[in-house]
């Protein structure tokens, strides 16, 4: 018997007003692999990245995390959002454009679902978010507001924010695209030094450098299908189809 | 004895109208304010077969004249057989009507909320009844807060109608003192003063709201 995949992707297929956008996606991610998702705009990448927690409904298919569908509960009806929210904060979710909460400060931004959601006490929800802060770089910052942090430090604190739920899995769409090209590297090492922790972790991006250097396997999505899976050393150096070759080398500068 | 002697010697009768006003005023206030926001929350998400009566509540009050509305609950709803004291209908008839005017300007700045931000909170994994309460409303709040200051201080005029339908509050403290002792001119005048004192508060609070956002980066809601 295999170890359950810490998301399983079964026949996903989603429409939105009669375009479909992803169409019989299937994939696996094991505990502590890292994921990127790749496609030009517009593939539905990050469609499916946010059918995973259900923040995008897919019309057929199923999604498993750590074995448990999300919803659907067992009876086969629609989750109640209840269940639901249990699943969800399974999964830790980084957005591009950060969405932190402006009227909360960095640590409350950090505290508030752990102890609103969780029920976490106010102290062990801080000790937690302290040491999340320090390991993104931002405790100095623990009592600002998030209007006055640069696109770098918000990223960096709405990834302590996702984390601070403890997660199974953490999903990123797209965590560099909204920031300027001197902030990129910032993010970029955080999100690095977690996948040398050993999390899961599903990434939707376009940085191919470091896609390379950070995944474990390599979906690439053209036009709502996987073309093509591998591993990113296969991936970049020798791609299958030629469909895949056209996009690296418009994405990466030729060494 | 002048007309600001027999004022001062009768204190006592716009003390208790001040007091009556402030009572009529918080009480209106805090609850219309929560009414206001329970009519958002309901207006949130996935309940239409609510949102059209909602709507059509806070249409209805927006179109109505506050003086007509409590002369319907205090003279109009007695023929149907509802007898309330004037507080009663009173309090209601400002609840309601100024609870129609918050709903009204939380919904239109919920309207531009940034959806990013709730599906941030809906990733957590938090109930929509705590997603409005520590996410939404707060900031709505801080967005709003020069409207709801307005409205605060068109309910605390709006008091000012409850002396027709026989409430004790400072306007009929006046009125009374005004028509006994013939000196309407005097007696208008202080309880004007009363009225600013009450305002000149609520701007200060919304002041210290607004020092309180310009620390959150929204001066410029």
């Amino acid at each position: 018997m295999p170890e359950t995949a810490a998301v399983s992707i079964r026949k996903l297929s989603k429409s939105f007003d009669g375009t479909e956008v992803l169409r019989d996606v299937s994939l696996e991610v094991q505990t502590g692999e890292v994921v990127s998702i790749l496609g030009s705009s517009g593939s539905g990448k990050s469609t499916l990245l946010r059918c995973i927690n259900w923040l995008e409904r897919p019309d057929h298919g199923d999604i498993r995390i750590d074995g448990d569908r999300i919803g659907v509960s067992d009876s086969g009806k629609p989750m109640s959002r209840r269940e639901l929210a249990g699943m969800r904060a399974r999964l830790g979710m980084v957005f591009q454009g950060f969405n932190l909460w402006p009227h909360l400060s960095v640590l409350r931004n950090v505290t508030e679902a752990p102890i609103h959601v969780q029920g976490v006490s106010k102290a062990e929800a801080e000790e937690r978010a302290m040491a999340l802060l320090e390991k993104v770089g931002m405790v100095d910052k623990r009592n600002d507001y998030p209007y006055t942090l640069s696109g770098g430090q918000k990223q960096r604190v709405a990834i302590a924010r996702a984390l601070a739920m403890q997660p199974k899995v953490m999903l990123f769409d797209e965590p560099t695209s909204a920031l300027d090209p001197e902030l990129v590297g910032e993010v970029l090492g955080v999100i690095k030094d977690l996948s040398k922790e050993g999390y899961t972790m599903v990434l939707v991006t376009h940085e191919m450098e470091f896609a390379r250097a950070v995944s474990d396997q390599v979906v690439f999505l053209d036009k709502g299908i996987i073309i093509e899976k591998s591993h990113p050393s296969e991936f970049f150096v020798n791609p299958k189809t030629e469909r895949v070759r056209r996009f690296l080398e418009l994405e990466v500068p030729v060494a | 004895m002048s007309n600001w002697d027999i004022l001062w010697s009768s204190y006592d009768v716009f003390l208790n109208g001040f007091y009556n006003t402030l009572k009529l005023f918080g009480l209106s206030a805090v609850l219309a304010f929560i009414l206001g926001s329970g009519i958002v929350f309901l207006l949130e998400g996935s309940r239409p077969r609510l949102k059209i009566p909602l709507r059509i509540f806070i249409d209805a009050m927006r179109m109505l004249p506050f003086l007509i509305l409590a002369y319907l609950l205090y003279y109009g709803l007695p023929s149907a057989g509802i007898r309330m004291s004037a507080w009663t209908a009173g309090i209601i008839a400002l609840v309601i009507y100024h609870g129609a005017y918050f709903a009204e300007i939380l919904r239109g700045c919920r309207a531009t909320f940034a959806q990013g931000q709730v599906e941030a909170a809906i990733a957590q994994g938090f109930s929509q009844p705590k997603m409005f309460m520590r996410i939404i409303l707060p900031q709505l709040i801080l967005k709003t807060r020069g409207l709801l200051g307005n409205q605060l201080i068109i309910l605390l005029k709006d008091t000012a109608f409850l002396v027709i339908i026989t409430v004790r509050e400072l306007t009929a403290a006046a009125s009374s003192l005004s028509s006994t002792y013939f000196i309407p001119m005097e007696a208008f005048i202080v309880v004007i003063g009363f009225y600013w004192m009450i305002s000149i508060g609520l701007e200060l609070l919304i002041k210290m709201i607004g020092r309180f956002g310009a620390k959150r980066g929204f001066e410029n809601a």
